[in-house]
């Protein structure tokens, strides 16, 4: 069970496109990645990146909006993209559970909280109504939530935000699933509700031995809770490294401007942000060559023409990125980034947003 | 005179809770103010943070006086402007203006942005035809705007854009304050960190006094020469920027810099297991007595359940509501890693 070595989810050139009156919109074009049993990995991008896209598809939720779903995912061997309707409710909730951003609207005002993680349970084990609702006060419990049997017999507007999201949890993790994917799973909390509830994914993670998927937009969320790192912008994963690598070496321009845009508490108040140009693509008519090109500094006329593949970096096996600079370009451009010199080959001025809409 | 823009002296803004329709009966008061002391100097940027509930923007309707406050009094250059009523008002909305946090919902999706940006003027009746749309063009360019983008509607702008309007619109009047509620939030970290510079460059630029509320401490503490932090409706640490990110006193202030996420993987370890503050903000239609903060507080002693401390300073040239402030020690422990690896970076 706790192999770690062993892959629990394999993704392979999976393409997402919905239908528009402008014509397809890619969300999610050509991703590859695997999820390890126990593992924790973070995805990170900006809105329109296609990382929730992304993790619907898997669970099955763009089923049925005109979406066009190509390429393969699978879970412990299984197909999630060709498996029937039917099998696929048994995984979801069972063996993949899912935990989504705004938690007042993911659960059913009418219906008592307890009663709601009950039916979680009776949608996938054969065991009475009130063995259920015994399970959900433990459930409650596990996640931290005082006075468990009170309040499973309140309504979600009875609770406060961080205490819905920790019921969410629980209703994840009413089946014991292998797999949690959380899509902004903090989000819409505040800071110090965000600490506890990160700290209980990542307590739960430990202790259930389960594998996570965090998506999310923030970077010190996934410093703080994940071993691995996937970058998506436009629809692909751009790179892929270790948490620690992608912090200290990232090798992506876009990974830099991500990291260079962000105030920091742990670094100097006077470090300028610098944010990255102009907007993200659209996903209907991206770019050519390299969709990061037109905000990139570092771009060269080639990287207009070019698609890059995400490849390994030269030296390190678990660190991928999908850039057409050469590796050694790469490095000499991060040490300059990072001693706080802006490197003489960026361009004056890649056209602002505001100017060249 | 003074060199405070704005005095706020014993604030108070209580929000009634009623039932029935046509026999209206009170049944509870929301205590979303509750007696807050504080000034906003000429030409400084004041950051306000706290988390949802804590009052940070009926701060900010107060001030602007979109509120009426129940009590306390609100000095705005001098004049007292508390109980101002509504048809004298107009002045002063020409000298304080505000920027909302919802680029979507902040601007009419009916009318170009020349004439957004160009409404001010004509509230005020100033400027006009070929004058106004000149000044338009001017201040959208100054937030870069194209200015050639004049007659388009607000759908045909991204979000960053549409903030950029909002900004413009500020702008207009040259007024002496902006109040700028939670401008970025709604914003993608990668068009975040381009509005924060514009405001940065344009305070600087316009010697514009400039109150930031945001519930994002990273993005305050870049921004702000000196920050208030509020909890349940009080003030309970003001201090200057430097000061309250080197040394808090407030241990809620402490408790909210361990709770921020640090983009570094190192310090994020070494943070690991640290105190976390338990439980959730009290309701504030009924918050609990004396010190606000005692029932989630770590340093809680008899003392803070029955006496209210008072907004007083503290070592380092803090100010803070406490009894029993942080030790130098004590505030290290809720660094996000400053001293041992950042500093050098």
């Amino acid at each position: 069970m706790t192999d770690v070595a062993e892959t629990l989810l394999e993704v392979e050139d999976l393409r997402v496109q919905f239908g528009s009156v402008d014509g397809p919109v890619k969300a999610v074009d050509g991703v590859s990645y695997s999820v390890e049993r126990g593992q924790a990995l973070g995805i990170v991008g900006e809105s329109g990146s296609g990382k929730s896209v992304l993790n619907l598809t898997l669970m099955g939720l763009t089923r049925f909006q005109g979406a066009r779903v190509s390429g393969r995912a699978r879970f412990e061997g299984r197909d999630l993209l060709t498996a029937s309707d039917q099998e696929l409710r048994r995984i979801r909730g069972d063996d993949i559970a899912m935990v989504f951003q705004d938690p007042l609207s993911s659960l059913h005002p009418f219906y008592r909280v307890g009663r709601q993680i009950a039916e979680a349970i009776q949608a996938h084990r054969d065991v009475s109504r009130d063995a259920a609702l015994l399970r959900t006060v433990e459930l409650l419990e596990l996640v931290e939530i005082p006075s468990a049997l009170e309040r499973a017999s309140m309504y979600p507007h009875e609770f406060s935000g961080g205490m819905r999201q920790r019921a969410m949890i629980a209703m994840a993790l009413a089946n014991e699933p292998k797999l949690l994917i959380a899509d902004e799973p903090t989000t819409a909390l505040d800071v110090t509700v965000q600490a506890q509830i990160l700290e209980l994914i990542r307590r739960l993670q430990g202790e259930l031995g389960m594998a996570v998927v965090i998506v999310t937009h923030d970077l010190g969320v996934i410093a703080e809770t994940v071993e691995e790192v996937a970058v998506m912008y436009a629809g692909r994963i751009v790179e892929r490294a270790s948490t620690e690598t992608i912090f200290s070496a990232p090798e992506h321009p876009y990974t830099w401007g991500l990291l260079r845009s962000i105030p920091r508490l742990d670094l100097p108040r006077d470090v300028p942000l610098v944010p990255i140009p102009g907007r993200p693509p659209s996903l209907v008519a991206p770019p050519l060559g390299c969709h990061f090109h037109p905000r990139c500094p570092y771009v060269r006329d080639a990287h207009r023409r070019n698609d890059p593949a995400l490849e390994h970096v030269p030296g390190d096996p678990g660190h991928e990125v999908a850039c057409l600079l050469p590796a050694e370009t790469r490095r000499r451009l991060w040490a300059q980034l990072r001693a706080g010199k802006e490197p003489a080959e960026a361009r004056a001025a890649v056209g602002m947003g505001g100017a060249s809409a | 005179m003074s060199d405070a823009l704005v005095e706020v002296r014993d604030l108070v803004k209580h929000f009634p809770v009623t039932r029935g329709i046509v026999f209206q009966s009170q049944v509870s008061v929301v205590h979303a103010v509750d007696g807050i002391s504080l000034d906003v100097r000429r030409g400084e940027t004041l950051g306000i943070v706290g988390e949802t509930g804590c009052g940070k923007s009926t701060t900010a309707r107060l001030i602007t006086r979109l509120l009426e406050p129940t009590s306390g009094t609100i000095r705005f250059d001098g004049e007292d402007i508390t109980h101002r009523a509504k048809r004298h008002l107009k002045p002063l909305r020409r000298e304080v203006q505000m920027i909302f946090q919802d680029p979507y919902s902040s601007l009419n999706p009916r009318k170009t942005v020349g004439s957004i940006v160009g409404e001010p003027f004509a509230i005020h009746g100033l400027e006009s035809g070929a004058q106004r749309k000149r000044s338009v063009q001017s201040l959208m360019e100054q937030v870069g705007l194209n200015p050639e983008h004049y007659n388009r509607f607000p759908h045909e702008f991204s979000g960053g854009q549409r903030q950029r309007i909002g900004v413009a619109r500020a702008l207009a009047l040259r007024p002496k304050l902006i109040i700028a509620d939670e401008p970025v939030s709604a914003l993608d970290v990668s068009i975040q960190a381009q509005i924060l510079n514009l405001l940065r460059d344009l305070q600087r630029e316009l010697h514009i006094t400039l109150v930031l509320i945001a519930h994002d401490l990273s993005v305050v503490r870049h921004m702000c020469d000196r920050i208030a932090v509020m909890y349940l409706g009080k003030v309970v640490e003001l201090a200057d920027s430097d000061d309250l990110f080197a040394h808090p006193r407030h241990p809620y202030t402490g408790a909210l810099l361990s709770a921020v996420p640090v983009p570094e993987p190192r310090s994020a370890r070494r943070r690991r297991g640290r105190q976390v503050l338990r439980g959730d903000v009290p309701s504030p239609t009924d918050p609990p007595a004396a010190c606000r903060f005692h029932t989630r507080c770590p340093k809680c002693q008899d003392l803070c359940t029955v006496q209210e401390p008072p907004l007083e300073a503290k070592a380092g040239g803090n100010v803070a509501a406490c009894h029993f402030p942080l030790t130098d020690a004590e505030a290290e422990q809720h660094l996000p890693g400053l001293t041992a690896s950042g500093a050098g970076g």
